[in-house]
């Protein structure tokens, strides 16, 4: 297993420059303009001055190495400088947003907080709920828990999260006035009201992911309960005379996880891409916000460099689920 | 105009006679657009001019009617009081004396000539260059007295530091961020010094923008609000609830709703919305050129192939007199727009007088096609000699377009003219990529609708969008403002004359006779709404005062809390 | 109610043809197919049927989905008003006679909208969802069977799932638009655009999920049984592995019609979906949510359909998965 990470970490090398470059040529050739803000008087030898401060007269390949070489020298570096008060990156060229001018490291390290807090906070609890429902549900199959959570989480599936967002705005923000329909991100946690606060304007987009998420977790976490039920062994568990609980939350539920890591696998990277409809909606403005509107000002150093962090994270993931899958079922091997 | 003085003087009223600044507390702002950037010379929106507004201020700022306000200058320059030469070369601006920066240092000429160069510098890339266009060079006199020197008689020469888009930036902090080198400039670009009644706290681009009031404002008594913040982000129904239902936030910008809804959030009873009307006219171009798919692409929509019917006086008119402008407006912007019939709206002075577009005309329209030879076929689709009325009418993805189109679709299908609708995502409509067949230049289809604005009274600079040399081609990169591909020798004949034109009137009435030969005359553009830019500010918020030409946030050292 | 009671009377030889095809459908399995099918896999279907028969929440969500799709195919025949013609004096107008279900902001009619925005959602939810489940199972079963795939299969994933979305779903729209629109009419050429966009964009998870369930399976004795007397890949992967991982395929499927029809919309607020005037039950829900207070049932109406057409095929799923495992059967 360990020569498997080993090797599966090199090939990752590769892959995420391939990634890189894919995404870098996908953003040159799609149509959209980062002067497209720009007002329409602006005369177009303006318009080409712009574009060329913004060093978009170079040539793309010329763009990209300077990007890679932004991206895993000087920032490295310029981070180093920051731990060890060293002097090494002075002077070197960050990677700069076209909108606001300012480092995009330095902006994602803005944005992180918020995003974490309330998608993560969202994941976790969508995870807590949707197991537990998950195997009741596949225990109990057809009961009326069953029936309420096939309910309640296909309505949550197909709702869309910029509707169940706007209904609760309007109703616990505006008719009932709980809960604050703005998201404060200068909020700073000091004491025990305004970690009352924080908790207040947490609750609303909190629930509207943490349903959407359990709703999908939880079938896959039901199907695939349903499918090793069925299996020969646990008949033969409990003719050892094993528990009942034994048999699920030991035989059954470890053989049933596969899917369930894959799918949370897939999921967790989400959690720093962030939530783009919920972060709206609620105006949260953490980094899914942040990449809807740079993709949107055809921002492209923003865009390459979080879609490129979210690429690695899903590099990472996915390699943690492949290692998971042999640790809950050992006959698998990859090696 | 009568609705700005009723405000000003609610505000006189609501305001106690001896107000103390920051007496107020905090004032919540909401902008569904956050600014990225706090410096106009490098912003691409308004969203970042309005909030630079709260701390850096230009030498006068645009009236609402038009006129000057000086604001860091001591006085308006005219050709009476000498500050405009006879000869319009030059320009020489008096500055307000002892006014200070926020970090207490005096504000001086040196400033102002400071900022010029710092636009006018090569490969910074300044955002709002051509307001510096024709300046020679920019002299200090003495402190308090700037000269500008314009390379040829500039007959507008009032445009540089005139309005929100240019105010004057602190020499001591830019100074190292002339050039190439003013890009990379975050901390000053996030925090800039100024003189208005602001100072920045906290900037967080795209986010929030925090505000304490300058403790070297040169009236004592101002700002009433002893902190700002500017929250971005959400979109415009959110940012309008949150100040009219639940009341989270004080004011809110750039909400264009149904105005339907906005009455019902209205009569909640915490706050109102009221309109700033500008230069924006909503508008439907009609494609002069072929944007048939059956041409080579890179011949599609150039000047070399004329449309096959739009170029038919006839049928631009029907299609304009089919269209029912107020009732439009009344479904789409309610209070926030007013049917128009001209693409220079304000001030008064340039509108044409000719309202005739108001009336809807079915039956004329369609006696006006008959009688240009387009007669209905089998389908009710009308033809002449193979050619049929068929049209592709796009524009950008919005709520309120989509219905527009809607109703626009309906009443041309009603004179017998198919309409195909498409919509383009906005910054793929407004960018310039030449390889993009979505782009507003590229023009891809028949018809197209949608809006900009021009910030000087003076018109001139905007109707130059529409000669003949800007119309965009293969040669050009499909670069050019003169989308709808006008061409028309009269129109340029004018233009060059009122670019040789001093007298104030003159220009005026030219402007007036350019603007009719577009659109009241040629019907190449269709005005259809006059568009205001809707604000909503809360009961308890005294002090707003709608302006069309500068930013929402024009006026913040007066607002005050309502008691 | 009295829908369902008239839906349950029909004879029963349609329901059995609608089953049939529904099963095709929903499943991605080869239809039963009486030319090719011997007389063994005929009982098989039949036990099958049987089997889903006894499943009431299943019956009942069949009848329901019938129900759903004749409202969205034959209903424009019975209610013809034009879904995109403005009516300026009737807009806003509540439940009446002549608007059943009331008017939008511009007098159009809901009723003919909802049908005709149906036929677009189910239309495009199913096929989208079609493509991007057998192309994820394939991908799956391809990559988690075959070692040598596997490495390269995974990273394609990796991938497609650290693409930016809006940027490549506006670039495939600007490059494919015009040429499929001129082959196959406009609104053929959207719609294969639409499906075909969210299908490449949606195949991940379910090629994921599929692949780790068979990185157990293969292991597992019946499979090294079969594999010892020699089955052929292509055989041991459509009778021995593929019927093991279906329910984990059932349930991506049914969510995906859920993505599908919500991502449909999406795509036009970005401008590229169908041309504006033209409902769907996903723009529906959009366009209606700004208004939600003043005109619930706006909203509510495809609110409603949504989520019945995915609360069905999630019952239909539950029911064919129940009835096709042959260890439930026989209880």
């Amino acid at each position: 297993m360990l020569n498997f990470t080993i090797r599966r970490l090199l090939l990752a090398v590769p892959t995420l420059l391939f990634i890189s470059l894919v995404i870098f040529l996908l953003l040159e050739i799609s149509p959209g303009d980062p002067l497209g803000d720009v007002p329409l008087t602006v005369p177009p030898e303006v318009k080409e001055k712009m574009r060329e401060a913004l060093g978009l007269g170079q040539a793309w390949y010329i763009r990209y190495a300077l990007w890679l070489k932004q991206f895993f020298w000087i920032e490295p570096l310029h981070w180093f400088d920051q731990v060890f008060g060293t002097g090494y990156a002075e002077g070197a060229q960050r990677i700069i947003s076209f909108q606001s001018r300012s480092p995009v490291f330095d902006v994602i390290a803005q944005r992180l907080p918020q995003t974490l807090i309330v998608v993560g906070m969202s994941y976790v609890i969508a995870v807590l709920i949707a197991i537990p429902i998950g195997i009741i549900s596949a225990y109990r199959q057809y009961s009326w828990i069953d029936q309420l959570g096939t309910f309640v989480s296909m309505i949550g599936f197909s709702m869309p999260t910029f509707f169940t967002g706007v209904v609760m705005i309007i109703v616990f923000g505006v008719k009932l006035q709980w809960f604050p329909s703005v998201y404060d991100t200068t909020l700073q946690v000091r004491d025990w009201d305004s970690f009352l606060a924080q908790v207040r304007q947490m609750v609303m987009p909190v629930t509207v992911l943490a349903l959407f998420n359990a709703a999908q977790i939880s079938r896959f976490m039901r199907a695939s309960m349903l499918d090793n039920l069925g299996q020969d062994y646990v008949r033969t568990a409990r003719a050892k005379g094993l528990s009942e609980r034994t048999v699920v939350l030991k035989h059954v539920l470890r053989n049933s996880l596969i899917p369930v890591v894959t799918v949370i696998a897939l999921g967790l990277p989400t959690v720093f891409g962030g939530a783009l409809i919920t972060e709206q909606v609620f105006k949260i403005n953490g980094i899914g916000q942040l990449l809807i509107t740079a993709i949107y000002a055809n921002d492209i150093p923003m865009v390459l460099t979080v879609t490129f962090l979210f690429a690695i994270l899903i590099v990472v993931f996915t390699l943690i689920a492949d290692i998971l899958y042999g640790v809950l079922d050992p006959r698998i091997r990859y090696d | 105009m009568t609705k700005a003085l009723v405000s000003a003087f609610a505000l006189l009223a609501a305001t106690p006679a001896l107000a103390e600044r920051g007496a107020d507390g905090d004032l919540k702002v909401l902008y569904w657009q956050a600014a990225a950037v706090l410096n106009p010379y490098l912003s691409t929106g308004a969203k970042d001019i309005d909030a630079a507004s709260m701390v850096i201020e230009p030498l006068a700022l645009v009236a609402n009617d038009g006129s000057l306000i000086p604001q860091l200058a001591a006085e308006i320059p005219t050709l009476e009081n000498g500050g405009i030469a006879a000869d319009f070369s030059h320009v020489i601006w008096k500055l307000k004396p002892d006014v200070l920066w926020s970090d207490g240092s005096p504000f001086t000429a040196e400033d102002v000539k400071f900022t010029a160069d710092y636009c006018r510098a090569p490969d910074f890339g300044c955002a709002v260059l051509a307001e510096f266009d024709g300046i020679d060079s920019v002299e200090v006199l003495d402190p308090l007295s700037v000269k500008i020197n314009f390379s040829y008689p500039k007959f507008v020469p009032l445009q540089a530091f005139v309005g929100g888009r240019t105010p004057i930036l602190q020499k001591a902090q830019f100074e190292g961020c002339t050039g190439a080198a003013g890009a990379s400039c975050s901390d000053q670009n996030f925090a800039p010094i100024g003189t208005g009644p602001f100072r920045v706290t906290n900037f967080v681009p795209g986010d929030v923008a925090q505000f304490e009031a300058n403790p070297n404002y040169r009236d004592p008594q101002k700002p009433a609000f002893a902190t700002v913040t500017i929250k971005g982000g959400g979109d415009a129904m959110s940012a309008a609830r949150a100040v009219l239902e639940t009341g989270e936030y004080d004011f809110a910008w750039n909400l264009q709703l149904d105005p339907e809804t906005v009455k019902r959030m209205e009569a909640a009873g915490k706050g109102a919305v009221y309109a700033s009307f500008g230069t924006m006219v909503e508008r439907i171009e009609l494609n002069q050129s072929n944007p048939s798919s059956s041409l080579p692409s890179e011949e599609r929509s150039s000047a070399a192939h004329p449309h096959p019917f739009l170029t038919d006086p006839a049928v631009r008119r029907a299609l304009s007199m089919a269209i029912d402008r107020p009732l439009m407006t009344e479904l789409t912007y309610g209070p926030a727009g007013s049917p128009t019939c001209t693409i220079t709206p304000v001030p008064a002075a340039y509108v044409s007088e000719d309202v005739t577009c108001l009336t809807q005309d079915i039956e004329g329209a369609k006696a006006v096609l008959e009688e240009a030879g387009w007669i209905a076929g089998a389908d009710g689709i009308r033809e002449k000699d193979g050619v049929r009325l068929e049209i592709l009418f796009q524009t950008t993805v919005n709520a309120v377009r989509q219905d527009v189109q809607a109703m626009v679709k309906q009443w041309w299908s009603e004179i017998g003219v198919a309409t195909e609708l498409k919509t383009v995502e906005g910054s793929s409509f407004f960018g310039g990529d030449p390889g993009n067949p979505d782009s507003l230049a590229r023009f891809m289809a028949d018809a197209q609708m949608y809006t900009d604005a021009y910030y000087l009274p003076d018109p001139a600079s905007f109707l130059d969008e529409f000669t003949c040399a800007s119309i965009p081609s293969p040669e050009s990169q499909w670069q050019g403002s003169n989308s709808l591909r006008f061409c028309d020798a009269a129109f340029d004949q004018q233009m060059a004359q009122m670019h040789q034109t001093s007298d104030p009137a003159e220009r005026q009435r030219i402007a007036r006779e350019m603007a009719d030969i577009v659109a009241i005359e040629g019907h190449y553009m269709l005005p259809l709404i006059h568009r205001g830019m809707v604000s909503a500010r809360a009961n308890s918020l005294a002090g707003t005062v709608p302006n069309g030409w500068e930013g929402s946030l024009w006026n913040v050292a007066d607002w005050s809390r309502a008691e | 109610m009295t829908e369902t009671d008239r839906q349950r009377a029909l004879d029963t030889a349609e329901q059995v043809d609608a089953t049939a095809a529904a099963a095709a459908v929903v499943s991605g399995l080869p239809p039963d197919d009486p030319v090719h099918a011997g007389g063994e896999t005929r009982s098989q279907w039949r036990d099958v049927w049987r089997q889903f028969r006894s499943h009431k929440g299943a019956m009942v969500a069949l009848v329901l989905f019938v129900g759903v799709l004749l409202f969205v195919s034959v209903g424009p025949y019975l209610w013809t008003i034009d879904p995109t013609y403005v009516d300026i004096r009737a807009r806003n107008s509540g439940f009446s006679a002549a608007h059943p279900l009331g008017t939008d902001q511009l007098g159009r009619d809901m009723l003919a909208r909802l049908m005709a925005g149906g036929r677009v959602s189910i239309a495009v939810g199913l096929t989208a969802m079609i493509i991007a489940v057998t192309l994820g199972s394939f991908i799956g079963l391809v990559s988690g069977y075959f070692r040598r795939l596997d490495a390269p299969l995974m990273r394609l994933t990796e991938l497609f799932l650290a693409l930016p979305l809006l940027p490549l779903l506006l670039l495939m729209v600007t490059l494919f638009r015009e040429p499929l629109s001129q082959n196959f009419g406009p609104a053929m050429g959207i719609f294969i655009l639409i499906v075909s966009a969210i299908g490449a964009t949606s195949w991940m998870q379910a090629a994921r999920i599929v692949r780790g369930d068979v990185l157990g399976l293969k292991e597992r004795e019946f499979i090294l049984a079969a594999k010892s007397i020699g089955t052929p890949p292509r055989r041991m992967i459509l009778r021995h592995i593929l019927p093991n991982v279906l329910s984990p395929i059932m349930v991506a499927a049914t969510l995906g019609i859920a993505t599908a029809i919500i991502t449909e919309s999406a795509l036009s607020f970005l401008g590229l979906g169908f041309p504006p005037d033209f409902p769907t039950w996903g723009r529906l829900l959009f366009d209606a949510v700004d208004q939600m207070v003043l005109y619930p049932s706006r909203v509510i109406l495809p609110g409603v359909l949504i989520s019945l057409t995915v609360l069905c095929v999630n019952y239909i799923g539950d029911g064919l998965r129940d009835a096709m495992d042959p260890r439930i059967r026989g209880r």
